[in-house]
């Protein structure tokens, strides 16, 4: 839900419901970060309520469209956070499972180099 | 009045396109000896939180993107910085705990997803508990709430909500019975989580009917095939994450009949759905030593840590010094700026002599100088701070989904969060 003016429409409040602190406070930061926003900030009318008013102000630029493109920034962040991070969990299950290779080899090969020795004191 | 003339056109050829083109892209901190990037403290306000004795400094952090613009710096974090910057390491991953590092995020995406882990990542947890008979001392309310809170190894990205006006069947519902006795004579037991017995065939209690007993008597759920003929429970059941935990006591001559169903939800509703134990993050700790801590004053450092940050490096020719050895574990109880009388004998102030030191300790004593005793007084020479971007991620799983699963499913949620908001204002 937009609430602005019909002849001025860089100045506008945006109520998104069902949302909290989670989504709002995240899309604030990655709105703040546009040089177009003058104004980007959000506020929890009551607690109770599951409701966010989303302030955004530019310097020209209709509202909507740069709130949009600040949610879209937040998505693809996110994308990107998640491929990076699948990355990383390979890596270290691979890391993990060369390393237990490695111990169970070194194992077997100290067995069978003390079983070797035993033959040989006999 | 020629030479003038003459002296204009000399200067007005000597300014060539070349040169004209260079004026127009000529940035003064390509030059050599302007300094790039921003004066030290003021980067240490931007990346910093600085942690002093009272309470921290600059930890709100300046978002507005063209806050240093005035210095060159862009202070922006949009998509490529992002992308370039952004790492993540991981620490431990264990079934259930995950201890890994972000680099380059931002704090307000961070806590998003704490948040999200927390309360709105879904699992499957018992809901709606039947009672047959329960002659316990537990009530029965008492006991459908531990019930609730009893953890369960099932993927919910295999289950659907139930909604009210849905008919619990095998997409939706898992089914618990727990029936125990302790018979008269025995002594008193425990009646613990082992005890819930699955049945992948859904619910066996009856429900009442209004029609004859002619009609197909109806179970409370209505499951068309077996849970058990799913490829993903065939081979391991569905039961819950640890078999001991204690439900009830029962004792001679008590017995306690149910049956529970387990349904899809998540931590808003009930904090029984968070599927994590716990997820936290803290910030990456920075412990510098602004002067040098020698000798004595070095192994006072070392024994005053309660986590073992510091360390003694020997330097040769017997003489030590203090290095920050373990930045990690710093938890900031700020011990090592506390002020405090010092344990060890301090000869920095003494003479170093071995009878000013006795005279010396009998002289604080009934004059209480701070030099002779050596009172500690190290806020000057030790900066505690945290670094803004990192943050050390944990996550503890109840046992349903291996916590990288976790992660990566809060992110996803986020995401879909972003494209609903979108979808609407389009």
């Amino acid at each position: 839900m937009e609430h602005g003016s019909f002849k001025d429409n860089s100045h506008a409040t945006f109520t998104l419901g069902e949302e909290d602190h989670t989504l709002a406070n995240a899309v604030r930061f990655v709105l703040n970060q546009d040089p177009r926003v003058t104004v980007g900030a959000y506020t929890i009318p009551h607690p109770s309520l599951e409701k966010v008013n989303i302030r955004v102000q530019t310097t020209g630029d209709p509202a909507k469209e740069v709130f949009k493109d600040a949610c879209q920034e937040l998505m693809q962040m996110n994308r990107h956070v998640r491929s990076v991070f699948d990355k990383a969990v390979t890596e270290y299950k691979a890391e993990q499972e060369r390393k237990e290779k490695k111990a169970a080899e070194e194992l077997k090969r100290q067995r069978e180099l003390f079983g070797s020795m035993d033959i040989e004191s006999n | 009045m020629e030479s003038v003339e003459e002296e204009e056109e000399e200067v007005r050829r000597i300014v060539t396109d070349e040169e004209k083109l260079e004026a127009k892209n000529f940035n003064i901190f390509d030059l050599p000896d302007v300094p790039k990037g921003l004066p030290p403290h003021l980067e240490l306000q931007r990346t910093r939180v600085v942690c002093e004795v009272g309470a921290p400094l600059h930890a709100t952090g300046t978002i507005y993107s063209g806050a240093y613009i005035s210095s060159g710096v862009d202070n922006s974090v949009n998509l490529e910085n992002f992308s370039e910057d952004f790492k993540v390491d991981v620490i431990s991953l264990t079934e259930t705990d995950m201890v890994f590092d972000m680099i380059g995020i931002p704090q307000g995406i961070a806590n998003a997803f704490r948040r999200i882990l927390l309360a709105e990542l879904p699992s499957m947890a018992i809901e709606k508990v039947f009672v047959v008979n329960n002659t316990s001392i537990i009530q029965d309310e008492v006991l459908a709430h531990r019930l609730g809170l009893i953890p369960i190894v099932a993927d919910p990205r295999l289950f659907e909500y139930l909604s009210e006006n849905d008919q619990p069947n095998e997409r939706n519902t898992i089914v618990f019975k727990l029936h125990v006795k302790c018979p008269k004579g025995d002594p008193r037991r425990k009646v613990l989580s082992s005890e819930l017995k699955w049945l992948p065939n859904g619910s066996e209690l009856l429900k009442e009917s209004a029609g004859g007993s002619t009609t197909n008597p109806k179970t409370h759920t209505s499951f068309s095939r077996s849970q058990d003929s799913f490829p993903e429970f065939a081979d391991n059941p569905i039961m819950p994450s640890f078999e001991d935990i204690l439900i009830a006591k029962l004792g001679p001559g008590q017995e306690i009949e149910l049956e529970a169903h387990a349904v899809k939800g998540i931590g808003k509703t009930h904090a029984k759905w968070s599927p994590v134990a716990t997820a936290w993050y803290r910030m990456f700790p920075e412990v510098i030593l602004l002067k040098e801590f020698e000798g004595k004053h070095a192994e006072e450092l070392v024994k005053v840590c309660p986590r073992k940050v510091f360390d003694i490096e020997e330097m040769g020719q017997g003489r030590k010094r203090a290095t920050v050895a373990r930045p990690r574990d710093c938890s900031l109880c700020r011990e090592c700026l506390r002020e405090g009388d010092e344990t060890i004998e301090g000869e920095a102030n003494s003479k170093g002599k071995a009878e000013a030191k006795s005279e010396g300790k009998a002289e604080a004593k009934s004059e209480g100088k701070a030099e002779a005793k050596g009172k500690r007084d190290w806020v000057d020479q030790v900066a505690l701070r945290r670094v803004k971007n990192h943050f050390i991620f944990t996550i503890e799983s109840t046992g349903s989904q291996p916590p990288d699963v976790l992660f990566t499913e809060a992110v996803k949620i986020l995401e879909d969060k972003c494209e609903r908001v979108i979808s609407e204002l389009s």
